[in-house]
């Protein structure tokens, strides 16, 4: 496993044991976009549920065939869902607070982006080292999940390749692309920019992708969480709140 | 107590303190460059603020994506409309030939237009998308008259800021910025895919604002009012969209 471990000792903040396990900045960031991130979710489903059906191209409606739909009840009765009645609307509030978290979110990542760049967070931390840019890295670090081995010396204080790819997706990949995708929604942006929408193919692209790449996010939540609670939830939440870990995991 | 983080925290006071005196100023600032929605105050004022603002900045003149004839829909979706009385009624059965669009408030002096006045000002084409709140959307050509020849025909006042409309329905009125108001596409419409205006579609006069959600585009417009301020209308927040939970600007 030693190469595992390789790559991360030089970086001063993570092999330091004196020093916190993530810096107060990452902390905060962490948990504003927590529940930013909490806050789009629910709203989301809730502007999801007042049509949920999805078009490829520009347009779609209820009287054109759809790409597919998702088999829950609308809140809007002109949607036909095979369900014999209507839910509640709750499209204003939802709106207005999915808004608001974006805004949160984006400015919440601008901060850390600039914070990551700065203070080479992103090279130290989660780019993977040069000798773990193999496919061979990649190959070694799921066999060993696969024969359910132990794990890293340092794992609490650093991240495996796969780690470091998966944040290093969400960061730069994901949350671009749900950002961009969401402003292609925008008819007032899409009249100042507007490839936002066209290299999408279209409003309704625009829409059903916002939906896949928010699917993504929540399943990178899901795996993110259960990883938490299956490798010592106490601890990594100990670290992610207070910057230390106790002391028999460090 | 160390000496230490009594000064700490003297430095955090005074800095929260200047945070807020800068927050203050920067909102009289944005609120006089006309960059705060009347719907500003309470839970969800930040987020619809910075929206507006941001939108307001990159915006003010960029014209909405226009399509080829070859997009339009075949299968427009109207929105199903509740029954507009006796009186709209009378006047459907009269072809429209009495509907009137009255304009009053910051204006020379209060004007009316039938639908063949508007007829008789310049009139615009263009083939934009609808695109509703909830996720759906349709191309349609719209053909109208733009609102800012309306409003030069009667002659706005240089304090106005706002057009506040009001459809015929009795239930929904909305209002526009001048930036919105005075915008090339936003039109007083009348047609549409070659036909009169349907009336499930907002005829016989429909606003459509292409920069905004759907929802800005209210139907059987028959009334208008420019004025300077929207404090007196309704709840004070600019439209009937926010009494029913909806932000007032929709550009988003």
């Amino acid at each position: 496993m030693s190469c595992y471990a390789s790559g991360m000792l030089d970086a001063a903040s993570l092999g330091n044991p004196g020093s916190p396990r993530h810096s107060a900045f990452v902390r905060v960031t962490h948990w504003i976009t927590v529940l930013s991130f909490a806050a789009l979710l629910v709203s989301g489903v809730e502007i999801l549920i007042s049509h949920p059906r999805f078009y490829w191209g520009e347009t779609g409606n209820a009287l054109t065939p759809p790409l597919f739909r998702i088999p829950i009840p609308a809140s809007r009765g002109t949607v036909p869902t095979g369900y014999g009645y209507v839910l509640p609307d709750q499209n204003g509030w939802s709106r207005y607070l999915h808004f608001q978290s974006a805004w949160a979110v984006v400015l919440t990542g601008l901060g850390y982006l600039l914070y990551g760049l700065w203070t080479r967070h992103f090279r130290k931390n989660l780019l993977p080292a040069a000798e773990d840019r193999s496919l061979r890295a990649y190959v070694d670090i799921i066999a060993m999940h696969l024969r359910r081995g132990p794990a890293a010396e340092d794992d609490g204080r650093s991240y495996n390749v796969l780690q470091r790819t998966a944040y290093l997706s969400v960061i730069f990949v994901l949350f671009p692309l749900v950002i961009w995708t969401g402003l292609a929604m925008s008819p007032a942006f899409n009249s100042a920019v507007p490839a936002t929408v066209n290299l999408l193919g279209g409003r309704q692209s625009a829409r059903t992708l916002h939906f896949f790449v928010s699917v993504l996010l929540l399943t990178f939540l899901l795996v993110h969480v259960a990883m938490v609670a299956l490798t010592g939830f106490r601890s990594r939440m100990g670290a992610m709140i207070t910057g230390s870990v106790p002391k028999e995991q460090a | 107590m160390s000496r230490l983080s009594r000064r700490k925290l003297f430095t955090a006071g005074l800095s929260t303190a200047a945070g807020l005196g800068g927050l203050a100023a920067a909102a009289r600032i944005a609120d006089r460059y006309g960059l705060v929605p009347p719907d500003s105050g309470g839970l969800y004022g930040p987020g619809a603020t910075l929206t507006y603002a941001a939108q307001r900045l990159l915006t003010t003149s960029s014209l909405a994506r226009e399509f080829p004839r070859s997009l339009i829909s075949k299968e427009p979706f109207p929105n199903p409309v509740a029954p507009l009385g006796k009186e709209f009624a009378r006047l459907q059965a009269g072809g429209f030939a009495d509907w009137l669009l009255v304009l009053d408030g910051m204006i020379a002096r209060p004007i009316s237009f039938s639908l063949s006045d508007l007829k008789h000002l310049p009139v615009r084409r263009q083939i934009t998308e609808v695109a509703c709140e909830e996720g759906w959307s349709y191309i349609a050509e719209w053909v109208g008259t733009p609102l800012v020849e309306v409003l030069n025909a009667a002659g706005v006042l240089p304090q106005a800021r706002y057009v506040v409309y009001y459809s015929f329905d009795g239930e929904w009125w909305d209002s526009l910025d001048m930036a919105d108001a005075l915008h090339p596409q936003t039109l007083l419409t009348w047609a549409m895919n070659d036909g009169a205006l349907p009336v499930s579609f907002g005829g016989p006069l429909r606003m459509r604002v292409p920069r905004q959600l759907g929802y800005k585009s209210v139907k059987f417009i028959h009334r208008m009012t420019v004025t300077d301020s929207l404090k007196g209308f309704g709840k004070g927040l600019g439209s009937a969209s926010p009494e029913a939970g909806y932000s007032w600007y929709a550009g988003i």
